[in-house]
């Protein structure tokens, strides 16, 4: 599916089936934590085929809708749609199981393991022998490689501990993992802020990908320069409200920032930086 | 006869390419990344020494030879369990205590309460692993560290087994088992040597050494190196070959990322903590049915052993790196270096002496190969 795709030339490209279709409708939703209100109202629609980029500083709400969204808390109040269905997750594993997969930008490898433990990691290839079974360790070693090959990055020996990678390549690896299980919503928590500049292009550019065959993405990040390069639509959330929704041809990079910036003091504070921020 | 269900099937068919920009690791680098390189190494220096140093002390006859492998194989079977737990990141400090305790859960119903012996053993393991399970419970539970638990459990444990033997049978060795065990299977089981013929053979034709009365020096494979064996070969297979020891690996390394993929951590550590617990109740079985006696101070120290073994054997405190087979190189140095020390003459107090710089050694060619592996500098 992926290598056809990528045959035909970007333009022309015979989109995958259900292209533009929400896939995550998410209307006011409000969380509690007791008298801490994080989100006072959320809405977000995510299609197929997009990347949805949630903008917002520090304590806009952007973790708490994340974890809400991945199954990791539950929601106080509002609609939460998955493919038309209304749905409450209890687990992130049901949320995985729905297609909805998370990549946290800390959590998302265990440096000591190899590439193969870690890519299969709850989702081991099983070979029966008798009564007994056993991991398909062959099996999952050749996937592991393909894949890892497949995003441009080259590995000795799947074997190999994930710690040797470097920070993008792992973030990649964690992506790569989502989408070979099946995943149809990624939500990308801030995958670009702890890498330099060829790491961040190259993760960048893997979302492109991902978004070709069909994926909705959600990226989260405060870097608008990241957002901007590769979104689709921009959310943008402060105080636990989103604030709105932009399509990429409504707004501009300068526009984008200054909204994300929300407050006039900060702004202020970043023409006097000279628009470095 | 092998069938496969895959969680997913690729995309594409998988075409095996090895890429030519890549240079082939050496034997030495992929050596170097193995948990277990470390331990390797010092069985091949300590057998190297001993060879030299007690060589002509009958060290090495058949006589000699079992009496290290039975002190390397008692260590595998609690190692083994250990090794386990650690590489899934926790520690059971009870495991002596536990030896303890199963030995006379296995010895007094039987002699004072004419419980069958079959039955008795059965329930040591049943009690034990519930113990284990406990254990592990409250851990995953409370998120204390497991040190701390089992610290715990290490103290209330073997004053269990002390007070509870001088309430039932008003003393703390328990004697006579013998007379209740004699030609049963399970006392067999764990007590039996197997090969008697062959080893007559081996002493009748001069091969091994021949006692006084005409017995060979040694009557055969006791059941306890078979066991060893057979839990360290489990132990390991379970470990590299299967998804459960994808997840010991899992929630060893990292429980919050293993948990947010779905490995079920907590019922891995759980079960960890019972596997424990039955190791140790192996080693006490061995041990009441060889010497037809339990004692309510069996087993002092062996949490400490057992944890040596498994650091030796290139475990990491941390969790999430180690090996089945290092633990058991680590019993076999233990062992070797024990016995070694009273073959070559010298005061067994340095064994104590050897057997601390070993473990600071090991700890810091340990941390060194964990750079190595995760390429930190």
């Amino acid at each position: 599916m992926a290598t056809a795709m990528q045959a035909v030339s970007p333009r022309e490209e015979a989109r995958p089936e259900g292209w533009g279709r929400p896939l995550i409708e998410v209307r006011e939703l409000t969380k509690h934590f007791g008298p801490v209100v994080a989100l006072a109202g959320v809405s977000l629609t995510v299609s197929a085929g997009e990347v949805h980029c949630l903008l917002g500083d520090n304590g806009a709400g952007k973790s708490t809708l994340i974890k809400t969204l991945s199954g990791v808390h539950k929601p106080t109040g509002g609609d939460f749609v998955v493919d038309g269905k209304p749905v409450t997750f209890s687990s992130p594993r049901e949320a995985l199981d729905a297609g909805i997969a998370t990549v946290f930008q800390d959590l998302a490898m265990i440096p000591l393991l190899s590439i193969t433990r870690n890519f299969f990691m709850g989702r081991e290839p099983v070979k029966r022998v008798g009564p007994l079974s056993f991991m398909d360790m062959d099996f999952a070693n050749k996937v592991a490689r393909q894949e890892m090959r497949r995003i441009g990055i080259d590995v000795r020996d799947p074997e190999q501990a994930v710690g040797t990678l470097s920070g993008g390549e792992r973030q990649c690896v964690a992506i790569a993992r989502a989408v070979y299980f099946g995943a149809k919503v990624l939500i990308l928590d801030e995958p670009t802020s702890a890498l330099g500049v060829a790491q961040t292009s190259m993760v960048l550019k893997f979302i492109r990908q991902v978004r070709a065959k069909g994926l909705g993405v959600i990226f989260i990040t405060h870097n608008v320069r990241h957002a901007y390069a590769v979104g689709d639509r921009f959310t943008i959330l402060n105080r636990g409200r989103t604030l709105g929704t932009y399509a990429k041809t409504e707004i501009g990079l300068d526009e984008l920032q200054t909204k994300m910036a929300g407050d006039k003091e900060l702004q202020d504070l970043s023409e006097e930086l000279g628009g470095t921020v | 006869m092998a069938e496969r269900s895959d969680p997913g099937t690729p995309a594409t068919p998988i075409v095996d390419v090895v890429d030519e920009r890549l240079g082939r690791q050496s034997w030495y680098q992929r050596l170097m990344v193995r948990p277990d390189s470390g331990a390797l190494a010092g069985v091949v220096l300590v057998f190297l020494f001993f060879t030299f140093a007690a060589g002509d002390t009958g060290m090495f006859a058949s006589d000699g030879i079992l009496s290290w492998m039975t002190v390397t194989a008692q260590l595998m079977i609690i190692g083994s369990g250990a090794a386990l737990l650690m590489i899934g990141g926790e520690f059971d400090l009870s495991v002596g205590s536990m030896i303890g305790f199963s030995g006379m859960m296995i010895a007094i119903p039987t002699i004072y309460f004419d419980v069958p012996i079959g039955v008795s053993v059965v329930l040591a393991f049943v009690v034990a692993m519930a113990i284990g399970a406990l254990n592990g419970y409250i851990i995953v539970r409370t998120r204390l560290p497991s040190f701390i638990v089992t610290l715990a459990s290490l103290y209330i444990l073997r004053g269990l087994t002390i007070a509870l033997s001088i309430l039932f049978t008003n003393r703390t060795i328990v004697s006579g088992l013998k007379e209740y065990s004699d030609d049963s299977f399970v006392a067999s089981l764990f007590s039996a040597k197997l090969f008697p013929g062959f080893f007559q053979w081996l002493a009748d034709n001069g091969i091994i050494l021949k006692l006084p009365n005409g017995a060979p020096a040694v009557p055969g494979i006791p059941m306890l190196i078979v066991w060893a064996f057979a839990l360290a070969v489990v132990g390991h297979v379970v470990l590299t070959r299967t998804r459960i020891g994808n997840w010991i690996f899992a929630s060893g390394g990292d429980a919050n990322a293993a948990r947010n993929v779905g490995v079920p951590v907590s019922a891995v550590k759980i079960s960890l903590f019972m596997a424990t617990a039955f190791c140790a109740t192996v080693f006490a079985a061995c041990q009441v049915f060889e010497f037809g006696s339990a004692a309510a101070d069996r087993g002092l120290l062996k949490e400490f052993e057992a944890i040596i073994a498994a650091v030796i054997g290139g475990c990491l405190l941390t969790g999430g790196y180690g090996s089945v087979i290092g633990a058991c190189l680590g019993a076999l140095i233990f062992g070797v270096v024990q016995q070694g020390i009273l073959f070559a003459g010298a005061p067994s107090d340095w064994f104590q002496v050897f057997l601390g710089a070993m473990l600071l050694i090991a700890v810091l060619f340990n941390s060194s190969i964990r750079r190595r592996v995760t390429g930190e500098r």
